[in-house]
């Protein structure tokens, strides 16, 4: 069997469950310098299964597209580390501010420029936004079939792939044909770690622009090993209706931001004592709340 | 003045809960901009299934029945509905943010190249000003949600793009009955005017749907959990006290996350809104998402080792303590007072 290409879209994104108390600015926006940086944990659980398919199908070849400021090619680099083949980094000003909808529209653009693609495979959801939207309206703009929350791969040849989705009540096992969408779900098998091998291999990737801020001694290293280049397209890489990018392609705009307000009401104190507890049940079952 | 219009989910001829609360909140949305609300079934057995939803308000019931249609696939579905909506051009849609409306939704809101919001959990009508273009929107769909870990409030419009499309959890919103004896007008749906043959390209081999077990909505009493619980031993605590009182247990994301309890039973702005006569939250430092989905609760006690958890601004009674020291003795007393 010839070997498939997959496209595995992942995102950086501020590790939102770890939130410090210096995460939001006095003016109630978020201060994202003060959240570190990680790969979107379910991105990982979607690069697993397409390394899980590449370990099945001989021939083929991983490309990882992110998009994001330049500081994101860290996880290309981290999906490299891991046994992706290829990183596409995409970004440019022009999309700053999109919301989902225009994220999948540069993303499918993209896609589109790299020729034939067999499967792309995304996390589920970021969790900067949990919106899960992204990888289904890529699907939709590609034209392409879309199978979201998957957790296993049952089986795959070069025209169908086979597998089990999980939903809120129950499971699901479809059969889907290339070209595909598939949106994993954290429960499928996490990522495996970073290889030795592969983290000496590539260590030194860079995008171009980081490439000519880096001391000049190395240079020639880049062009002696050419996967060593993290591919850093902006608009004028892939084609674009610059109405449909950024805020001016973002149908949904924020109105407004309200930091979080408590509306305290009069707490009482119970003390942990059998005293006080005990009291608390007695009022609690003599008001009808419970018992 | 075009429509609201709710997608409503279906098994075997059954409407979803979720879709019925949406449907009322889309009654109160459409009497506040004077429109009607119309409803889509899409599925089988669907016979009848408008005298179900008429009580709700819907004032035009569409009704897309064949077999091919249930279980829900994402394409016959998506073409269906985008379909409709591109004839009805309505000016809000909602859908339920269950595993089928958000693989619904963000494919027909691409389809339609309009702006939709994930998991609201609060739908307003209101206008907008926007100073830089000069320009005034007049009764737009206020789409509130928190964002970013939970620590803002976001209110998210659609100023230029029909339909304004917003997905909404399960127990949200309060499913009421308007008029008992309402009618409205039933339309079908010819489908073979949207299906191509290659909306059927994806197929189910297998499926198994339980009805969950786990009914936190209906549960009078729910002990929730969150990470400050500490494991998961620690947690058959929680199941004990909850058994005591004739509850449920409930668990806070972090909770989830660390695996100290299944999804199911997660509650807030992803997971499940409940109202119960009596939440008690044990180590769980309430968040604004976890907060959303547990804030109407009659009263709650909120267990925690920390003084300063948020949560402790909303509950009635605050008991300073380990989860591990305090739960025993509260089962203690409340069976010394019941026998």
């Amino acid at each position: 069997m010839e070997g498939i290409k997959i496209i595995v879209l992942a995102k950086q994104v501020p590790d939102t469950r770890n939130v410090g108390k210096d995460a939001m600015k006095a003016d109630g926006t978020v201060n994202r310098a003060a959240l570190p940086a990680i790969f979107n944990p379910e991105d990982l659980n979607a690069l697993e299964m397409a390394l899980t398919i590449k370990e099945r199908i001989a021939g083929t070849t991983i490309t990882l597209l992110t998009m994001g400021p330049g500081r994101a090619a860290e996880i290309i680099r981290e999906g490299f580390f891991r046994g992706a083949d290829d990183g596409i980094l995409l970004t440019d000003r022009a999309f700053a501010g999109s919301d989902t909808l225009a994220t999948s529209y540069a993303l499918a653009q993209a896609i589109r420029k790299m020729g034939r693609v067999d499967l792309i495979v995304a996390g589920r959801q970021a969790i900067d936004g949990d919106t899960a939207q992204v990888g289904p309206q890529v699907a939709e703009k590609l034209r392409i079939p879309q199978v979201t929350y998957a957790e296993e791969l049952l089986d795959i040849t070069g025209e169908r792939i086979v597998l089990k989705r999980r939903l809120e009540h129950g499971v699901e096992s479809v059969s889907a044909p290339l070209p595909l969408l598939i949106t994993v779900n954290g429960t499928a098998p996490e990522c495996r770690p970073r290889n030795a091998r592969l983290l000496m291999k590539y260590k030194h990737a860079k995008t171009i622009t980081e490439i000519q801020s880096a001391a000049e001694d190395y240079l020639h290293l880049y062009n002696d090993r050419p996967y060593l280049n993290i591919h850093e397209w902006s608009i004028s890489q892939i084609e674009t209706d610059p109405s449909q990018l950024g805020l001016e392609g973002s149908p949904t705009k924020v109105k407004k931001i309200d930091n979080v307000v408590l509306q305290a009401k009069e707490s009482r104190i119970v003390a942990p004592t059998d005293d006080e507890i005990g009291d608390l049940m007695k009022e609690l079952i003599a008001n009808h709340t419970i018992g | 003045m075009n429509s609201v219009f709710v997608y409503c989910e279906s098994d075997n001829g059954i409407v979803a809960e979720v879709s019925l609360e949406l449907l009322t909140k889309g009654r109160k949305l459409a009497n506040g901009l004077n429109c009607k609300l119309e409803a889509v079934v899409i599925g089988t057995k669907l016979n009848g299934c408008e005298n179900d939803l008429f009580p709700y308000g819907a004032d035009v019931v569409h009704v897309a029945d064949d077999p091919r249609l249930d279980p829900y696939q994402t394409l016959p579905h998506a073409s269906i509905f985008t379909g409709l909506m591109r004839e009805k051009k309505p000016q809000i849609v909602l859908i339920g943010a269950t595993s089928t409306g958000r693989d619904l939704g963000p494919r027909v809101s691409s389809a339609l190249h309009s702006g939709l919001t994930a998991d609201c959990t609060s739908l307003e009508i209101g206008d907008h000003e926007d100073k830089k273009e000069g320009k005034t929107y007049k009764d737009l769909l206020y789409q509130i949600r928190p964002a970013f870990g939970g620590n803002i409030i976001a209110t998210i419009i659609n100023p230029d793009h029909r339909p304004q499309m917003a997905t909404v959890r399960e127990g949200v919103m309060k499913k009421e009955i308007t008029d008992p004896d309402y009618r409205g007008e039933l339309k079908k749906i010819e489908v073979d005017r949207y299906l191509q043959p290659e909306d059927f390209a994806v197929q189910i081999i297998d499926r198994h749907i339980e009805k969950s077990r786990i009914n936190l909505k209906g549960a009078p009493v729910i002990v929730a959990g969150g990470y400050g619980v500490g494991s998961k031993e620690n947690f058959d605590l929680l199941f004990e006290l909850a058994e005591t009182l004739g509850g449920e247990v409930g668990a806070s994301r972090a909770a989830v996350d660390a695996g100290f309890a299944v999804h199911e039973r997660q509650i807030g702005q992803t997971g499940v809104t409940v109202r119960p006569k009596l939440y008690i939250a044990c180590g769980i430092s309430g968040q604004i998402q976890h907060r959303a989905g547990m804030e109407e609760s009659a009263q709650i006690i909120s267990v925690n080792t920390d003084p300063e958890a948020p949560i402790n601004a909303i509950a009635d009674y605050v008991i300073i303590g380990d989860v591990a020291d305090v739960i025993p003795k509260m089962i203690r007393h409340y069976r010394k007072n019941t026998k």
